[in-house]
């Protein structure tokens, strides 16, 4: 076996266990699984330390997660969220897509947007979506951006492709101009 | 004696010419005393001036005289008003209100009042939270706030006369349109049918801000305030209870229907002519029925709030075609005889001559390309609707037009006594549409929709039309790169004025549509233009410059065109616009060297 094979073959391995680990769900996850802790500021500027455990591993147990982020899609849907934000673009709301966080991007600051809400017209959800469903929108949301795994990201969403307005401009006028 | 026959008939010939131009009625349209009062400037809603210093001769002189920052950055849309030498104007959110002295050198803030809305109301409202402007009667200024309040100013002072509450924002219900004010009662409707905002007409007693009668747009009749009085001129608005019973159980207490845009008044009919809005939610799958009264127009007593005539412009409405834009009242002869109608541009993309003693539909013409309908049987009132263009959920439904935006949006048309041709700023627009699931949670967007917009034929997104509503066709067009949003005016000296997007504040020759002079204000233009003569008699015309609102907020919001759905569609189409165009609000006024 060359070297170069046996690379691949590590390549090839390696790539394996990161497919693995972006559908891993841990069905015996303790039901203690909740809101984050109070240190979590919206901003990066905190007075004294910050306790930085707790957003590492809800970012590898969602945010890196594709069926967390996948879930997240749905309720981001069913809650009504693309109503404001659209499918990341902003609407009513500021979009996700973009690299400006308001309230800070990190996965519990997102949470804590959705389940605080935000003076400005963002309502908030705490009490009426799961803590564990807020983590899920939360790591749909910061996915939009690029940030998440790009192995755990959904797919996009291309069904929809419609002519962009260059497109449409170089486009010849279509028969039938007027109806009358 | 054959002398005689010739004058005679010379005479009969002018006669005729004369009575085929159509005239906005006295009553509702009062002659020119240089102010400006009410921001479509008569009942009649003609936003036609009988000011003639600045003509089509000088007018490529015209340049700014006054100028003030907004103090806000979102969508400008409130026209300025002018009362004996001081301008009156409202902002975007928080909706401050400006009286501008012009007797002071250069004009000077003579107060600013400050409303103090709920800045969480922000997040309610559809389409930036934009402000209509202010209506003066009186001594006083009456104007709504985006938290869903009604104040009364007075005009000297900026002292607050009263204020109402006179919905929940927290349910949707939100305010951007302007009021008008008929007999002593403050009239107010609220925006949120993208919210399931159950829309409604309120009088507010100008005195003191109570509530006198509320009109609601769906449900049953005596919440509708439909009684003994509704004559309708279609057999399909009689019967009981239309308002419950075209609708799912209890789907009309969510169903939309507001009342966001234009009022028009005929003091002689004692009638108020309103539209009413889309259906909530914009997927029309969870909605069975014709969705009574959404999407129509309705002709009430404004003493009592009661219906008098409906007609539904689009029945069970499929698009987002929300029908509040004006309604221009005029009298004209029709077939030979005279007839008293009022002419809207609808956004479905017809427009309709409409008998407003009845409500009987006598025209109804495309203005745009449109592959959403086929037409409208004028025997029956009804919009054909084209059903290889029906959505089903989660299906892709293409080439739709016009757009959800439609033909053209809220932005107010102006018509010419001179000409008799209606003025009109509009889009050119289609869409791909997709229905998708949606359920209702109180203070949430319940849309249940992915629109993407484009241009439509000749890739022009906008247009700016003259049309003869007796003819009944476009007399000539300038197009527009993006689409309009501003309103319109229309002088005595021939000349029409109008801005768009990019910030481009243009007089046009009336007769013949030739850009006679343009000016490049520092954002893109979504205000009503008006005219007013300053306290040194001379003539001005004066525009707020602040880009946003619908497709004006992919800038102001700061949204990203990357993603096609954002601001509901607009996000396919602006990514120039976005490059391009610069945030900020400014108050102009222009007059001629002296």
């Amino acid at each position: 076996m060359s070297s170069a094979c046996r690379n691949s073959l590590a390549l090839c391995v390696l790539l394996a266990l990161a497919a693995c680990q972006r559908e891993q769900r841990d069905l015996q996850k303790p039901a203690e699984q909740s809101a984050p802790p109070a240190q979590t500021a919206v901003n990066t500027l905190v007075g004294g330390q910050t306790d930085l455990a707790m957003r590492a591993r809800q970012q590898k147990d969602f945010g890196e997660n594709a069926y967390q982020i996948s879930q997240g899609l749905t309720l981001y849907g069913a809650f009504n969220c693309y109503g404001c934000h659209a499918w990341g673009g902003g609407d009513i709301g500021p979009p996700l897509m973009d690299e400006q966080w308001i309230y800070g991007g990190e996965i519990d600051q997102i949470y804590q947007s959705i389940a605080q809400g935000r003076a400005n017209g963002m309502p908030a959800f705490a009490g009426k979506i799961s803590p564990d469903q807020i983590w899920q929108i939360s790591a749909f949301v910061r996915s939009m951006q690029g940030a998440a795994d790009k192995a755990a990201s959904p797919g996009r969403d291309d069904h929809l492709r419609t002519p962009n307005a260059q497109e449409a401009h170089s486009a010849p006028p279509r028969a039938g101009e007027r109806e009358d | 004696m054959r002398h005689l026959l010739y004058v005679l008939l010379a005479l009969c010939a002018s006669e005729a010419a004369l009575a085929a131009t159509p005239v906005a009625p006295r009553a509702a349209s009062p002659d020119e005393d240089g102010d400006w009062r009410m921001p479509a400037r008569d009942y009649a809603n003609t936003r036609y001036s009988g000011l003639t210093q600045i003509n089509r001769d000088n007018v490529k002189s015209l340049q700014p005289t006054y100028s003030f920052s907004t103090e806000t950055n979102k969508g400008q849309e409130s026209p300025v008003l002018a009362v004996k030498g001081t301008l009156y104007f409202t902002t975007s959110y928080p909706n401050y209100l400006f009286a501008i002295d012009l007797t002071k050198p250069g004009g000077a803030v003579k107060w600013k009042f400050d409303p103090k809305p709920d800045a969480s109301a922000q997040g309610e409202a559809c389409c930036q939270p934009v402000n209509r402007g202010p209506v003066y009667d009186k001594g006083t200024l009456y104007y709504n706030t985006v938290d869903a309040h009604t104040f009364a100013i007075d005009a000297e002072t900026g002292a607050v006369k009263w204020k109402t509450k006179v919905g929940d924002f927290t349910r949707g219900e939100t305010f951007t349109m302007a009021p008008i004010v008929v007999n002593g009662k403050v009239l107010v409707g609220n925006s949120g049918a993208e919210f399931g905002a159950r829309g409604w007409l309120v009088a507010l007693d100008a005195n003191d801000g109570k509530e006198l009668w509320r009109a609601f747009q769906t449900g049953p009749d005596k919440d509708v305030l439909i009684g003994p009085d509704f004559k309708p001129f279609y057999p399909q608005y009689k019967g009981t209870d239309l308002g419950v019973k075209e609708w799912p159980p209890d789907h009309w207490k969510i169903g939309g229907g507001t009342v966001w845009g234009w009022i028009s008044y005929d003091p002689e009919q004692n009638l108020i002519y309103h539209g009413t809005s889309n259906p909530s939610p914009w997927n029309h799958v969870v909605r069975p029925g014709e969705n009574f009264w959404t999407e129509g127009i309705f002709a009430r007593n404004p003493d009592t709030g009661q219906a008098r005539w409906f007609y539904q412009y689009s029945p069970h409405g499929l698009w987002d075609h929300s029908a509040v834009n004006e309604s221009i009242l005029l009298d004209v002869e029709w077939q030979g005889r005279p007839r008293k109608v009022l002419v809207h541009p609808e956004r479905n993309g017809y427009m309709y001559v409409i008998d407003r003693t009845t409500g009987e539909v006598l025209s109804a013409d495309g203005y745009v390309h449109i592959t959403a309908h086929r037409g409208v049987d004028l025997k029956t009132g009804r919009l054909i609707s084209n059903p290889d263009k029906t959505p089903a959920e989660n299906k892709v439904i293409r080439d739709v037009c016009p757009n959800s935006p439609g033909a053209k949006d809220w932005n107010p048309s102006a018509f010419s006594k001179q000409t008799g041709w209606l003025y009109v700023p509009h889009s050119n627009l289609c869409m791909d549409w997709e229905a998708i699931p949606v359920s209702y949670i109180k203070g949430t967007p319940y849309i249940g929709a992915k629109p993407r917009f484009f241009p439509g034929p000749g890739g022009n997104a906008g247009e700016f039309m003259a049309w003869d509503p007796i003819a009944r066709k476009k007399m000539w067009t300038i197009p527009e790169r993006w689409p309009l949003w501003s309103g319109a005016l229309a002088t005595a000296s021939g000349l029409v004025f109008y801005g768009n997007l990019e910030g481009w504040f243009k007089a046009v020759d009336a007769q013949t549509g030739q850009v006679l002079w343009q000016f490049k204000t520092t954002s893109g233009i979504v205000g009503q233009p008006t005219t007013f003569t300053g306290p040194d008699g001379k003539q001005y015309v004066a525009i707020l410059s602040g880009i946003g609102g619908w497709p004006g907020g992919m800038v102001s919001g700061k949204l990203d065109p990357r993603d096609p759905t954002a601001a509901k569609g607009f996000g396919n189409m602006t990514q120039e616009l976005v490059k391009t165009a610069s945030i900020g609000g400014t108050m102009y006024v222009f007059g001629l060297p002296k």
